[in-house]
């Protein structure tokens, strides 16, 4: 069990800031993200690109933005759970939260900031008749996490993008039969790759299937065959498989978050200008995720509003006690 | 008006007409997000990373500007795409852009 004083959920660029803007104030924070590392869509996505409109930067890398945030946050020592999913967010009474994630790790706080940006990445789903039937661990995954699991077993991978082709080669050597399936003529990923593939197609280590596209999925309890369309042929197929891949990138989603009892207004959150606090007293949005007349989704307006939610979470924190707001060019920064 | 493209979205509610500057240096997505079409996300800011702001380019005059390869392959990821998708945000709304069709899948 993890104890702290504040929940962030989401580890964007807003999210590390609020872990300096409470930070100022003695609160501890705690992070969780469903990505590996910190910096959601600015690290996941474009890491590389530069970025014009961040005050006193005339340009900057996305990661570079992440990796100083991260710095001016270093001093108030916050903790942060990757890869996992919050699934749930209970409230017990005032100032007592528990979060729960999908791997069952819990986080308790006094208060709960979203800052979830856009929500969570999760895999594109095909149209696929019976899909769903056969999701958690009954044959169909969205993601590869580990390739030992295909050994010796019979795969079908779809899509057509660098990373269907990439794991094409690299279970070729561990399925007992792997079958790829795209729905266009070619493939048009890095050459290198796609040179592979097809030498490992020749080599019947992988069987291709171009201009095909997945139709059914069925099985008893397990999935057991997978039915493909050729759409030029109209020839359908049906293949004996033990697992079924689908990878056709990520999307982002609000996830769990649009069951929590929150005001929501087309995929944000309605917050109170004021502070930026939600319908539920002690749970606070910033950044991407929450909604308000003329708002702009910018790092920087998500910057403003981690400044003035911490104040606002300081007084639900600790009601009654007065806190004079400090400039940091004269008190300096106190670590804890 | 002489710095307008004109857009007509077609959807299954019938179709909406909009008159979009050309001299702003915007491109199609940031113009369909500000227009309020919510299945327009434009998540990774109009780089051909997200393909969140899929749409289906059903005219256009003069003939659109053509696809990069980066945003070739990433409707190549997508479980669905047409001949004539397109990522909005690679569709520059410039003067070389008169009228434009559109549709937006669900």
């Amino acid at each position: 069990m993890i104890t702290t004083d504040i929940a962030i959920i989401g580890a964007g660029p807003v999210g590390l800031f609020a872990i300096f803007e409470t930070g100022l104030l003695k609160l501890r924070c705690h992070l969780i993200d469903y990505l590996p590392q910190a910096g959601g869509q600015l690290s996941e996505i474009y890491p590389k690109k530069p970025i014009y409109d961040i005050p006193g930067f005339p340009t900057i890398q996305a990661q570079e933005l992440i990796d100083n945030l991260l710095s001016q946050a270093e001093p108030f020592k916050p903790t942060f759970t990757f890869g996992e999913r919050v699934e749930s967010l209970n409230k017990i009474r005032e100032k007592e939260f528990i979060i729960t994630t999908h791997l069952g790790t819990e986080i308790h706080a006094q208060l709960v900031v979203i800052a979830g940006g856009l929500g969570c990445f999760e895999p594109r789903k095909p149209e696929v008749i019976g899909l769903e039937n056969f999701e958690n661990d009954k044959g169909v995954s969205y993601m590869i996490l580990d390739p030992e699991k295909y050994r010796n077993k019979k795969v079908v991978l779809a899509g057509g993008g660098d990373s269907a082709l990439d794991w094409a080669i690299h279970l070729s050597d561990i399925a007992s039969e792997l079958t790829l399936v795209h729905r266009s003529e070619s493939f048009r990923g890095s050459p290198h790759s796609v040179n592979q593939v097809l030498k490992l197609a020749q080599e019947n280590k992988i069987k291709v299937l171009l201009n095909s596209t997945l139709k059914e999925v069925q099985g008893k309890n397990m999935l057991e065959n997978v039915t493909v369309l050729n759409t030029k042929t109209h020839h359908v197929e049906k293949i004996d498989v033990d697992y079924l891949i689908p990878l056709f990138g990520l999307s982002p989603k609000l996830g769990p978050i649009a069951d929590w009892e929150l005001n929501i207004d087309k995929n944000a959150i309605e917050v109170n200008i004021e502070d930026y606090s939600t319908n539920v007293p002690g749970i606070y949005a910033i950044g991407d995720i929450n909604n308000y007349q003329n708002k702009l989704k910018l790092i920087l307006c998500g910057f403003h509003e981690a400044a003035i939610m911490a104040h606002s979470a300081y007084k639900y924190i600790h009601p009654g006690v007065k806190y004079t707001m400090k400039y940091t060019t004269v008190s300096g920064v106190n670590t804890f | 008006m002489k710095n307008n493209v004109t857009i007509t979205v077609i959807n299954s509610g019938g179709e909406i007409i909009l008159e979009a500057p050309n001299d702003l240096g915007l491109n199609l997505m940031e113009f369909l997000k500000a227009s309020e079409y919510e299945q327009i996300e434009g998540t990774c800011l109009g780089i051909a990373l997200c393909a969140t702001c899929h749409v289906r380019v059903l005219e256009s005059s003069p003939l659109l500007n053509e696809q990069m390869d980066e945003e070739f392959l990433m409707l190549e990821t997508l479980p669905v795409s047409w001949e004539n998708s397109r990522l909005s945000c690679q569709i520059p709304l410039n003067k070389n852009l008169n009228k434009i069709s559109i549709s937006i899948p669900n």
